[in-house]
């Protein structure tokens, strides 16, 4: 079987995608799985017969079409099969973020209407259990791993093997049922239902047909070239739809195999042992590795440390270019050459990215710094623009067309327009069929001709076709001169130095912008400690002079480069404040995915936003806290408030 | 107090519980002049969970130390498996099938979370020294094996993201699991714990609790343990017996114990006259 055949156009449903493979390359891996530290792998004739031994069984609880099967738990190859098996009855899997509280599960179990609950150990069950009572329609619960659970009731509790076991029993009388099923699957069957985060209000069911999800992945196996050889490693929660594409959607398509980390913890280690040649990751992720690396080359050496700059700079020169294809004269390439050995290469590995052919990085921007470094490095990584509504993609980059400051043109088969507010929509065979029981939303985000509101503004750059986006589009303002104002992008900006966690601008509807913003406690933490200073509290250290210094240049230097964008060179920071607390979602500021809640920080940070506009030079703040047992107390402190260098808009061409 | 009856009893939650495993009869140990545990009789039976609880100084860690061969009592008996033991070192009572944890962390701190656990399978090892040295036949096979039974309670207590670091670096809750871990590797029947929770904030101890009942329900382990957490004693423990200033003062149920007038007030700390 060569490695790029693609199946056959006419199979459309991830079951008869899985016989085709359990044939056509029925000893290649499909999934990879560690089991006492070594790594076992299944065959795609493994995967099937394993998938089908559980689609019996659950057939033979009484599973039919139309009920839906949650699926929670880490990234497991088990949990995986489920899919394919619940999609042989003709059902609907619903993955279920694992690390929902109780609660929140309930809420998706009960909205899904799920009849069935796949999930990986005790602590599942327990979860699940714990809410079943409100969960009429919830019959079976399924576990994989048994331990502790011997002793529960087991009416109405399976374990996963003795149901495989038991439907490989059943395979004569219920064997036929499901060919049956199996054949009759069309296009615009359900493929799968995902839960949106629910960061605006409750968690919304993403219906993604067949269609969505086979097509989807088609285009975009053929868009990057993958093969059954690649390999990818499979440890972002099953729930997001990135992860469904990636681990059933092209895997079935392209029939390479997927790697499940041993644990949450052992991700890194799991990384480096796969070695994946297609990788994914949102941007925190990669700022980590480079944060882990470059803490630890400054306990390096002196000479491994005078190695690896004067390389890495060489890198960051030319390295964008080599990777490209560019011509950058022959010195430049052998010194390449040179650092491939001594550094590059030792230190890909080290990441575990040696073998990375294709690698996206999406859900929020990543810093340029951040993505030049690791292309430099030789790393084919890209971005990507996508959402769940969308199965995943709406833009990406081509190779060679990779830049920091866009996310791609649009992916095959998608139609981009902007509207009137700037708003960015898209067409593609991979919008959602509906949000599930609730037409109304539905009908708010896709209109009649089938276009998705993104939420998003943003625009698409002359020339180039790349789309660029701006900010949330609710976030976005005008400020009082009527010029546009941008908070999302300015922070982003800010937040990519180190030293900087989080930044708050505010402006909407003011003459000019200001900013507050959180030290990153472990990069200042690190820096004080190297220049022997003390500091007793967070508070303390963030009122030092000298992070004052810093933070200044960092927001003068954010100036400089908004200040060279026409649309937004009225977003520029006028004055600035180092909060005495970080900001949490224990007080309700972040939401649980750390994203900043505007609203409630203008409400409590008034009097410091009222102090920064009113030209006062320091400003007392009392904030509430909330510690990690509930207990609530109080956090003073007086702020000094630094003013910052601003560029004229009329700056900009002077200094072109 | 509850008449344990020496053919074993059904637990609340359906585990049948075997005849006894260990039976201390009258045990008195004296440092001295001091005498640290007085006439103290109590059995340990099959399956079961058994706590031996009591205020600071009241005995337990003597108590623990006798059953595992530390000390020697001045009187008494220890009988294990129906057999009365006299005085062995503890190496040898090891090769009986009994283990233990320290309440002072007792690893090596230098050495790794999967090396700490090996040397729990010490007393599983057979190959001679000079097959060991050179790694040839049996040594080598044997070593794989090992290795297996040690990656399964690596798995078993969810320490995998900590197999190759140094237990120096790692956290006390952490270090307590690698402990345990090296005390299972030696598959005992009978597993002594010196207070497995002290100085765990509250999600360790949960974990913690949670890892106790496991290795009872999944390799059917009788467990002795010690403990000042009375909340965590009425969680897991089937019986538990009080100890105070060296004597017995309670032994029964978790129920029975909390109520019992004797037990509040050593842990209120009536005056003792």
């Amino acid at each position: 079987m060569s490695d790029t055949v693609t199946p056959p156009e006419a199979l459309d449903t991830l079951p008869k995608l899985l016989n085709w493979n359990a044939v056509n390359r029925k000893d290649a891996p499909a999934s990879r799985e560690k089991l006492y530290g070594i790594w076992q792998s299944f065959t795609w004739g493994d995967v099937r017969d394993n998938t089908r031994a559980l689609a019996l069984g659950l057939r033979d609880l009484g599973l039919t079409a139309g009920d839906r099967v949650a699926i929670i738990g880490s990234n497991r190859p088990r949990l995986y099969w489920t899919v394919p098996a619940a999609q042989m009855n003709g059902a609907v899997p619903v993955p279920v973020y694992q690390d929902s509280v109780a609660e929140e599960m309930q809420y998706v179990l009960e909205h899904a209407g799920a009849r069935f609950a796949v999930v990986e150990n005790q602590e599942q069950v327990d979860k699940v259990l714990s809410v079943k009572d409100r969960l009429p329609e919830l019959e079976h619960v399924i576990y994989v791993d048994p331990r502790g659970l011997r002793k529960y009731d087991h009416t109405h509790l399976h374990n996963y093997t003795d149901l495989q076991e038991k439907g490989r029993g059943r395979e004569g009388d219920l064997g036929p049922e499901i060919d049956k099923i199996v054949e009759a699957g069309t296009y615009d069957d359900t493929c799968v239902m995902l839960y949106t985060s629910g960061t605006t209000g409750k968690p919304k069911g993403v219906v993604l047909s067949n269609r969505n999800i086979i097509t989807a992945s088609r285009s975009s196996v053929e868009f990057d070239g993958l093969k059954a050889s690649d390999s990818v490693l499979a440890y972002l929660p099953m729930a997001w739809v990135g992860d469904f594409i990636f681990a059933s959607g092209q895997a079935y398509v392209a029939g390479f195999s997927v790697a499940c980390p041993e644990s949450q913890d052992t991700m890194l280690h799991d990384l480096k042992e796969i070695g994946p040649s297609y990788f994914f990751a949102p941007p925190r992720m990669f700022e980590n590795l480079l944060t882990n690396v470059m803490i630890r080359m400054e306990d390096a050496g002196r000479f491994k440390r005078w190695l690896f700059e004067t390389f890495m700079d060489h890198a960051k020169e030319v390295g964008g270019d080599i990777l490209d294809g560019k011509n950058v004269g022959f010195g430049a390439k052998l010194k390449y050459a040179l650092g491939n050995l001594f550094v590059y290469g030792p230190l890909k590995n080290s990441l575990g990215m040696s073998n990375v052919r294709i690698g996206y990085t999406a859900g929020e921007a990543i810093g340029p710094e951040i993505f030049q470094f690791y292309r430099s490095l030789g790393i084919n990584l890209k971005q990507l623009y996508g959402q769940t509504e969308a199965s995943v993609f709406v833009t990406a980059q081509p190779d060679g067309q990779v830049r920091a400051d866009t996310v791609g043109v649009p992916c095959p088969g998608v139609e981009l327009k902007i509207d009137d507010d700037g708003k960015v929509w898209y067409r593609s065979p991979g919008v959602f069929v509906e949000y599930y029981k609730q037409p109304d939303k539905t009908a708010e985000t896709k209109d009649a001709e089938g276009w998705v509101d993104t939420g998003d503004a943003g625009f698409i750059e002359d020339g180039t076709g790349h789309l660029r986006i701006i900010d949330r589009a609710k976030d976005v303002g005008k400020m009082a001169d009527g010029s546009m104002f941008a908070p999302k992008y300015v922070e982003n900006k800010l937040k990519f130095f180190p030293n900087i966690l989080e930044a708050v601008v505010i402006g909407s509807g003011r003459d000019n912008c200001v900013a507050m913003l959180n030290i990153d406690l472990g990069s200042v933490g690190n820096w004080a400690e190297r220049n022997n200073i003390a500091y007793a509290s967070y508070t303390e250290l963030a009122q030092h002079p000298d992070v004052y210094k810093q933070m200044k240049s960092h927001v003068d230097e954010v100036n400089r480069s908004v200040a060279a964008d026409d649309m937004l060179s009225g977003c520029q920071i006028h004055r600035f404040v180092v909060l005495h607390k970080q900001l949490d979602a224990d007080d309700g500021e972040l939401t649980r995915t750390q994203k900043v809640r505007r609203t409630i920080i203008n409400d409590r940070y008034a009097p410091i936003i009222d102090a920064m506009y009113g030209g006062a030079a320091e400003v007392f703040a009392e904030t509430p806290v909330t510690y990690e047992d509930g207990r609530e107390g109080k956090i003073s402190a007086t702020l000094k408030i630094e003013d910052a260098a601003v560029m004229d808009r009329g700056m900009k061409m002077a200094a072109e | 107090m509850l008449d344990a009856t020496q053919q074993g009893y059904t637990t609340p939650d359906g585990r049948k519980i075997g005849g006894p495993v260990m039976e201390m009869k009258n045990i008195t140990l004296r440092f001295g002049g001091v005498t640290a545990l007085q006439d103290i009789s109590f059995d340990i039976l099959e399956g079961e969970i058994r706590a031996i609880i009591g205020p600071n100084g009241a005995g337990k860690s003597s108590m623990l130390n006798v059953m595992n061969g530390f000390y020697h009592p001045q009187e008494g008996e220890v009988w294990f498996r129906g057999a009365k033991r006299g005085p062995m070192k503890p190496h040898a009572i090891a090769h009986q099938g009994i283990a233990r944890t320290f309440q002072n962390i007792a690893l090596f701190k230098g050495m790794s979370t999967l090396d700490n656990i090996m040397s729990g399978r010490l007393t599983k090892m057979k190959a001679g020294m000079l097959s060991q040295a050179f790694w040839f036949g049996k040594a080598e096979k044997e070593e794989v094996e090992h290795r297996e039974a040690v990656e399964k309670i690596i798995d078993f207590l969810e320490i995998q993201a900590i197999r190759k670091t140094p237990v120096s670096r790692l956290p006390y809750g952490l270090q307590k699991r690698v402990e345990l871990g090296r005390a299972l590797a030696a598959e005992p029947s009978l597993l002594l714990l010196d207070e497995p929770m002290a100085g765990m904030n509250v999600e360790e101890k949960e974990d913690m609790c949670r890892f106790i009942l496991d290795v009872n329900d999944e390799f059917g382990t009788t467990i002795a343990l010690i403990e000042h957490d009375m909340g965590v004693v009425m969680d897991i423990a089937d019986r538990v017996v009080v100890l105070d200033y060296g004597k017995k003062i309670g032994d029964g149920l978790p129920a029975d114990v909390r109520a019992d007038q004797a037990v509040i007030d050593a842990y209120l700390g009536v005056s003792h006259d």
